[in-house]
């Protein structure tokens, strides 16, 4: 115990020491954080629309009214040129062309029913479906609205008893008629930062403490101080520690102060306990810090230990759920995450701070933190020779 | 001229020694690119969905049938109380659920409006609305069979979806992911190359030769440019060839702007390097300062024009926001530099801004 | 310090090491006894740093015997290392440390007491005339100093042997005097001191050398002996003769 004390007072103190560092370790993150968790948003507001309307109706204008009037779109241009329209959504300038035939407004009041044209630039699949979905709303919001104003002419309703649609059942009262009420739970504003808070958080201290781990003992190895070490009769398992220890420490530290800022500039909600996230932060730096001590152990120089972190956080961060939705990956991507310690902290954080899990909710992800904490560990300090090769 | 020849020499010895991390600089990307290329997807599939169906009759299954028949929904939980539905959410075993009132059937057959609650998790909100938008059709397209045809106003959109019909995530993501791994890769590489050769004091000696500051930067930026055009090579093949994501326009266009994009990652690790005094901290900067922001303001995941304006404004200092651009109009539109030049312009002056202020620094340091 | 034949407490039998095809330390057999100062000579990568590490358990041996104070170093390496100090080649303690900071914290590792290593910082700080550097960085002061502060953490312990991989590797003539009287002072308290270097003048300071040449043990025995053995008027002579044999 006194050795892993001496060590980790002196690893302390090292850290301490190297200004540079702990200013990076400490304003880099914050100043990430209060900047990225703008960034992170599939929310499309003003989405550029064209349009080519060659009905020139007081309905059509309505049509494009609704779409300007709906706060998602914004007319970056009007023409009755479909080639003009093509041109901006291939330049990038319209997401979108609504073009509006020439007997829209005649066909609605003979047929109760007109096509529009709607061409996405469906390049970004998920961001082309939600403007398909916020264009099908308003074409059906507008359609019902309709209903009530436009009646059918005389004329079709000849035409339409010259069809023999007369056993059709009278459409005003006793229709099926479904009232869905829509609850959006944890998130009923549906901000994007809410989510996303929590994750940059974890994102930020995983990558620096990874960091840090990753390239201490590498360093250590190129300065040459680790062989004094090694032939000192410090175990393996006492080495390990005590350079975990400090880094768990200011890891910790790091979190705290992020929710901190988190909570007052963004207003990240703390629905559950406190104690309880931090106590499953403590298990999830052991995993993670342990990754990165086994790095270093792995690795000959700082160089590359920093690629293979790179390569790891990498993984950690674009196969863990924190950007893009994990259910959506297949099968075996979802499976090789099990692996990863930041996919079960990102989903039990998230969980405890915006839904407000307690610990029955979060059994078995903080399950799979534990054996991960335990295997890493374990492989560090196997990995780790005193001897070289 | 003979002077930097001899650098380039140095370098390229000091590449091809260090065997391991050659491997590195080649190999990782293309791993990085498979797996990404398959993990990051946005749709919705799978979704959990609970439902609560206080009294099960012929209306409330036949809605049921329909959720289940979809390959959108998955049906974990069927329940006749709603009480136990917090539970399943805050565990995450239920994302979505439909609550049935106790008496749909019977007011949906005496022509009352029959009510129904969708209940979605909206932590992550784009998934929540995009569930709860899927849940909304179905039970919609229900209403719409149960009434008789015809007799409400249809506007009925016909919808073109362009450059990208299928959606398909990987189209969208694989050229995004060149940008983000060639980024960070070459600048993680001259910034520790750089600051490596400082610690371990030949830097100096650079610095005393007769080698003028741009020369030492030329040295150290060809040789990484070369394996970065391997690296690039490598990329678009396996783009193709395991996710069919298709290059509608021209290669060679797209291989330059490539390059171009390398060059100006390149010159931002020589800058961060030529600021730093020790590997430590040039790695951070480096890693920390680059990987986030790339991923997370390039447009790679989020749209930048869902962004604040400031945000905007940030995202378009990066390198890596031109070239996602670039290459993502080159593969899935298939322009050619009519359309780019102003990309095209806007990363050449990064090239020539972010050389000409690590040409600075290193100037500084011979003072 | 005492009479008759000490014990033996290092013992290498045929010890080799090989890097892939190299050779770098071939079948060396020798007997070091409590006490002795015994040096290990030889040309820059004559083998002598891979030696050394082989007996302080940093590295394992292909082939041949050998035991560090009664433990065995395929085995036993972590009982060697209770037993013994160790002073790199390279300078290899943490030079954004101070003195004190590093004298305590390898005083913790080899479990001293807080008193005691307070007390040993006392002592070593009087002895090498650290006063009034022991709170600076170790990286701000000279390599000199540097030297004597590395060799004190080895004995920091007290251990029964001192290994000293090239000790005065670019310290000056002045030094190098104080740092060999270091080493005396060293052995009269008992500590047997294993030391390798390539000054040749230095050898005539050990109580027994041994000349290695491209990883063999090429020559043994007291300087004086040996100078009387090969007919010449120092080791310098006698190392020149033997790494080129056939020369002169």
């Amino acid at each position: 115990m006194r050795r892993i004390l001496s060590l980790a007072r002196a690893e302390v103190l090292r850290i301490v020491r190297d200004r540079a560092t702990l200013v990076q370790i400490f304003l880099v993150p914050l100043a990430q954080l209060l900047v990225l968790a703008n960034a992170a948003t599939f929310q499309i507001t003003d989405t550029p629309m064209y349009v080519v309307d060659l009905d020139h109706t007081s309905t059509s204008r309505g049509l494009v009214t609704r779409f300007t009037a709906s706060g998602h779109f914004e007319i970056i241009g009007e023409s009755s040129s479909l080639d003009l329209a093509n041109d901006a959504l291939r330049r990038g300038r319209a997401t979108m062309v609504l073009a509006i035939p020439r007997d829209f407004e005649a066909s609605l009041v003979r047929d109760r029913r007109a096509p529009v044209q709607i061409a996405l630039n469906a390049e970004k699949g998920a961001a082309a479906g939600i403007v398909q979905a916020y264009a099908s709303a308003i074409l059906a919001a507008y359609s019902a609205e309709l209903g009530t104003t436009l009646r059918p002419s005389i004329g079709a309703v000849r035409a339409g008893i010259a069809g023999g649609q007369l056993g059709e059942p009278p459409p005003v009262r006793g229709a099926a008629r479904i009232d869905v009420r829509t609850r959006s739970w944890y998130n009923p504003a549906l901000d994007y930062r809410d989510y996303m808070v929590p994750g940059i958080l974890v994102a930020l201290v995983t990558v620096i403490g990874t960091l840090l781990a990753a390239q201490n003992i590498a360093r250590e190895k190129e300065l040459g101080t680790l062989e004094q070490l090694n032939v000192t009769p410090v175990t393996r398992a006492q080495f390990i520690t005590a350079k975990l220890l400090p880094l768990w420490v200011l890891a910790l530290l790091e979190l705290a102060l992020g929710l901190v800022v988190g909570h007052l500039v963004f207003g990240m909600p703390v629905r559950g306990s406190v104690a309880l996230l931090f106590g499953v932060a403590g298990i999830y730096l052991v995993a993670a810090l342990a990754i990165g001590l086994w790095i270093s152990t792995l690795v000959e120089t700082q160089q590359q230990a920093m690629f293979v972190t790179f390569f790891i956080v990498m993984i950690y961060f674009l196969m863990s759920g924190l950007f893009t939705p994990l259910d959506s990956m297949p099968r075996w991507v979802q499976l090789l995450a099990e692996l990863n310690p930041v996919r079960h902290f990102v989903e039990i954080s998230r969980a405890i701070l915006v839904k407000g899990a307690g610990l029955r909710d979060i059994v078995r992800p903080l399950g799979a933190l534990v054996i991960l904490a335990l295997a890493a560990l374990g492989v560090s300090v196997r990995q780790y020779s005193k001897r070289s090769a | 001229m003979k002077a930097l020849l001899g650098l380039l020499r140095k370098e390229g010895y000091h590449i091809r020694r260090d065997r391991r991390t050659l491997v590195v600089l080649v190999l990782f990307p293309i791993i990085q690119v498979v797996l990404f290329g398959y993990a990051i997807r946005t749709d919705v599939r799978n979704v959990r969905l609970a439902i609560v169906d206080p009294s099960p009759d012929y209306a409330t299954l036949a809605l049921r049938t329909r959720f289940a028949a979809t390959d959108v929904f998955r049906i974990v939980a069927e329940l006749r109380r709603p009480e136990p539905l917090a539970q399943l959410f805050r565990s995450g075993r239920a994302q979505e659920a439909i609550v049935f009132a106790p008496d749909f059937a019977d007011r949906l057959a005496r022509g009352l409006p029959a009510r129904v609650q969708i209940v979605t998790d909206a932590t992550e909100p784009n998934t929540g609305s995009a569930m709860q938008s899927y849940a909304l059709s179905l039970i919609r397209d229900y209403e719409r069979d149960l009434r008789a045809a015809g007799s409400a106003v249809r506007i009925e959109p016909e919808l073109r979806l362009r450059f990208n019909p299928t959606r398909e995530s990987a189209n969208l993501f694989v050229p995004g992911l060149l940008a983000l791994i060639l980024a960070i890769i070459s600048s993680l590489m001259t910034a520790i190359s750089i600051a490596r050769e400082k610690e371990t004091g030949t830097m100096e000696a650079l610095l005393v030769s007769p080698l003028r500051p741009w020369q030492i930067i030329v040295g150290k930026v060809v040789p990484y440019l070369a394996i970065g055009f391997v690296s690039v090579l490598g990329v678009l093949a396996e783009a193709h060839l395991v996710f069919r994501v298709p290059v509608r326009g021209s290669v060679l266009l797209l291989l330059a702007e490539g390059m171009l994009f390398i060059l100006a990652s390149l010159a931002l690790g020589v800058l961060i390097s030529a600021r730093t005094a020790s590997q430590r901290v040039a790695m951070m900067g480096a890693l920390v300062g680059t990987m986030l922001p790339t991923i997370m303001l390039s447009g790679f995941i989020f749209p930048v024009e869902s962004m604040p304006r400031v945000l905007q404004w940030i995202a378009g200092v990066l390198p890596a926001t031109w070239f996602v651009r670039i290459a993502r109009d080159i593969m899935l539109k298939g322009v050619g530099i009519a359309y780019l030049w102003p990309e095209t312009l806007v990363l050449a002056a990064m090239v020539l801004v972010l050389l000409a202020l690590s040409a600075r620094s290193f100037h500084v340091r011979l003072e | 310090m005492n009479d008759g034949p000490a014990a033996v407490v290092i013992r290498a039998t045929n010890l080799t090491r090989t890097f892939g095809r190299f050779v770098a330390v071939d079948h060396i057999t020798f007997e070091v006894r409590a006490g002795e100062v015994f040096g290990f000579l030889g040309a820059n990568g004559a083998g002598k740093t891979t030696a050394i590490r082989m007996l302080c358990g940093l590295l394992l041996p292909s082939s041949g015997d050998a035991s560090v104070a009664g433990h065995d170093v395929y085995t036993e390496s972590e009982a060697i290392k209770r037993d013994i100090g160790y002073m790199s080649q390279r300078f290899s303690l943490y030079d954004d440390l101070t003195v004190r900071e590093n004298i305590r914290l390898y005083g913790g590792i080899y479990g001293l007491s807080a008193a005691r290593v307070r007390e040993r910082t006392g002592a070593l700080v009087a002895r090498l005339g650290l006063e009034h550097v022991v709170e600076s960085p170790v990286r701000a002061i000279p390599l000199g100093w540097k030297q004597k502060l590395a060799f004190s953490v080895a004995l920091l312990h007290e251990p029964r042997i001192v290994f000293l991989d090239e000790p005065t590797g670019g310290v000056d003539p002045i030094t190098r005097r104080q740092f060999w009287e270091m080493i005396y002072q060293t052995a009269a308290e008992g500590t047997t001191v294993f030391v390798t270097t390539h000054y040749m003048d230095e050898a005539e300071y050990c109580d027994r050398i041994s000349i290695m040449v491209d990883g063999r043990l090429a020559a043994m025995g007291a300087p004086v002996e040996l100078e009387r053995q090969y007919g010449v008027a120092s080791i310098d002579d006698v190392f020149l003769r033997l790494a080129r044999p056939e020369g002169s």
